[in-house]
């Protein structure tokens, strides 16, 4: 009787506090002025300290595993919302758009380096990679959209392949350097070359699915959208898709082999476990979702320019994944939220974002080394073991 | 006397300089328990690196089953059966009980990406059947452990923790167990619960032969049939405990020239 009485104070707990976040997040992008804005914050994180200390959090959080179907349901609700609320607020949804595009890299890089321990200071530039060659392919072929993201994809996860054989014959540090040193030349490649636009970048068509005209604002029930709507709902598709997919490998004997090569490459091999595949299995398939995101944003903002990716981008993603909880999918989406929509917001932290960031992730790793979201032990099946 | 399991000849691994094993022949029979005794330094965890393939030895060869593994990877001798512990622990202590011992299953379980990401139902019977086998391998060595399957392995007691990594060992159903120094960090009483444990295992498992590294020689008069002596990388010699317990090169290798 007890047990089903908690089981309903802690779903009510997941819906309410969904429900709290959504209206929260709706509130912080709608401030105008910093005011009203670092008072919005202020009270943002007294609401959640308070959360924390009352063991709401972990009620919520008991009330999304055993619900996982209302979990899902909520947070689809939360994003219709937002979309009904900024149905025509092109900026707003923009900003939605690109959170929800870096959230997809940042779940390629978890499974790069949260997973699997392959270092990636890279992110911009694969990003990049697939940004470029859809803009390339759409302007100059006839190929269809949906082919152009996935050929995004492809064409990252093929030139992350030419740097797995330094990545994998160094270790640590080595290999980080060896993907910084990509990043810095991809860029340096991409101002001097004319061909690809140099310093100025290239214009891209808007996106167009199946006759679908994704830059064109819709009219529903005499409701206007701005056509961004089109875009903010792709790419939340995009990032479920992402998400399930990685939330599959990571509940599989996939995720458990490339746990043991990241923690312990030598005892790993003891018992059978190819380091080498596992990491290329990793590295690829993280590109290839920076790649897809990347030619999505550039059909979407239909700009591309190598001030987009650079080093700096690539740091951003990984302080998005360092605040969120190394090795975590769902404390990318509030560290990402947090990390790109403040500067935005507080135009006097703007050109300050890059010390903030520093800081933050300075402050993470002194006093939470494991993010605001620690990683929770892997649930291959829910319930197992308890059946009997 | 039984067959040959594994057999080594002329075994040499060097460091630079320096000479951690020098020419060793050695042979382990088919269901022994062979001690490996010596002082520091003398190459028996060498031994242990070189045959399970993390050290490709520098000369020599070794045979399995009269198949040549000196130059196979860690991986390829893993499916040839033969496991090991470490001797400082090398446990996943963020990862649960259960993905700690599965890992050491890693040769039977599926790990193709159509199978993983796809046939979700297939995936499913396998983590059941592994689970249930998991846990019913922790209970013969700990009740308490197999109700912690889905703890953090960093979360049980050291001795627990030991019992984990010759799970991890053992659920392969290997041929060659190789135990380095399994009571290292433990009491007087986790110690001689752990020989407990092992003797058990013998008795469970019928077959398997197990190569044990150990300084406690009470451990080793009472679990092992037979022990070689290594020093500076040679076998210094071999016979029963009470063989080498009385023999003079022993005394003096131990204890230094009185």
């Amino acid at each position: 009787m007890t047990m089903t009485k908690n089981n309903g104070a802690n779903l009510l707990a997941t819906v309410t506090g969904i429900a709290l976040m959504t209206v929260f997040s709706i509130f912080a992008l709608h401030a105008e002025n910093e005011t009203s804005l670092l008072i919005l914050l202020a009270v943002g994180a007294a609401g959640v300290f308070v959360a924390y200390k009352s063991g709401f959090v972990a009620r919520a959080g008991q009330g999304l595993q055993a619900h996982r179907h209302v979990g899902d349901l909520c947070i689809v609700s939360a994003f219709a919302a937002m979309v009904l609320v900024f149905r025509n607020d092109h900026f707003a949804l923009l900003q939605l758009a690109t959170v929800l595009l870096y959230c997809v890299v940042c779940i390629g890089l978890n499974l790069q380096i949260g997973y699997c321990g392959v270092m990636n200071f890279a992110g911009a530039a694969f990003f990049g990679v697939g940004a470029y060659t859809a803009a390339v392919l759409s302007t100059h072929t006839q190929l269809p959209h949906l082919l152009v993201l996935l050929a995004g994809g492809f064409a990252a996860a093929l030139i992350g392949s030419v740097l797995l054989l330094p990545v994998l014959r160094t270790r640590g540090h080595y290999a980080a350097l060896v993907t910084i040193a990509f990043g810095t030349l991809f860029r340096s490649f991409l101002e001097v070359n004319d061909t690809l636009g140099g310093p100025q970048g290239l214009k891209v068509p808007g996106m167009q699915i199946l006759g679908w005209e994704l830059s064109e604002g819709i009219t529903v029930f005499g409701m206007s959208f701005s056509f961004y709507v089109n875009y903010v709902i792709l790419a939340f598709v995009l990032l479920a898709g992402v998400f399930i997919l990685t939330r599959r490998i990571k509940r599989s004997w996939l995720g458990l082999s490339l746990d043991a090569v990241r923690i312990d490459e030598t005892a790993a091999s003891t018992f059978g476990i190819h380091i080498v595949r596992w990491k290329i299995t990793a590295f690829i398939i993280g590109n290839l979702f920076a790649g897809i995101a990347g030619a999505f944003f550039a059909m979407m903002t239909s700009f591309v320019a190598p001030a987009n990716f650079t080093f700096g981008d690539s740091l951003i993603l990984l302080s998005i994944i360092v605040l969120g909880g190394i090795g975590n999918l769902w404390g990318i989406l509030p560290a990402a939220a947090i990390v790109l929509l403040l500067p935005e917001k507080l135009q006097a932290i703007q050109e300050y974002r890059f010390l903030l960031y520093a800081g933050a992730v300075i402050l993470i790793l002194l006093f939470r080394p494991q993010g605001m979201f620690p990683r929770r032990l892997r649930t291959l099946i829910p319930g197992l073991g308890t059946l009997k | 006397m039984n067959a040959t399991l594994l057999e080594c000849r002329g075994l040499t691994m060097k460091f630079g300089g320096v000479v951690a094993l020098n020419e060793l022949d050695l042979d382990i029979r088919q269901g022994e328990v062979l001690g490996l005794l010596g002082p520091n330094g003398s190459g028996k965890t060498t031994f242990f690196n070189v045959v399970t393939g993390i050290y490709a030895a520098s000369a020599g060869s070794i045979r399995c089953e009269g198949r040549d593994i000196s130059k196979l990877t860690p991986q390829q001798i893993s499916r040839t059966g033969i496991t090991r512990t470490f001797q400082r622990s090398r446990l996943c202590l963020e990862l649960s009980v259960f993905d700690n011992i599965a890992i050491g299953d890693h040769q039977n379980l599926n790990n193709g990406l159509w199978f993983n990401l796809i046939r979700r139902a297939d995936l499913e019977k396998q983590i059941r059947d592994t689970f249930d086998r998991a846990r019913a391998l922790a209970k013969t060595f700990s009740p308490t452990l197999s109700e912690r399957m889905l703890q953090p392995a960093g979360s049980v007691t050291m001795i627990d923790r030991r019992r984990i990594e010759i799970c991890r060992a053992l659920i392969s159903r290997p041929k060659l167990l190789l135990l380095d120094e399994p009571s290292a960090g433990m009491t007087h009483e986790e110690t001689r619960e752990l020989m407990d444990d092992i003797m058990m295992v013998r008795e469970r498992i019928p077959g398997l032969t197990v190569v044990i590294i150990e300084h406690e020689m009470n451990v080793i008069e009472r679990i092992t049939d037979r022990c070689v002596v290594l020093n500076y990388g040679r076998r210094l010699c071999e016979g029963t405990y009470r063989e080498i317990a009385s023999n003079a090169d022993v005394q003096e290798a131990y204890l230094g020239q009185s």
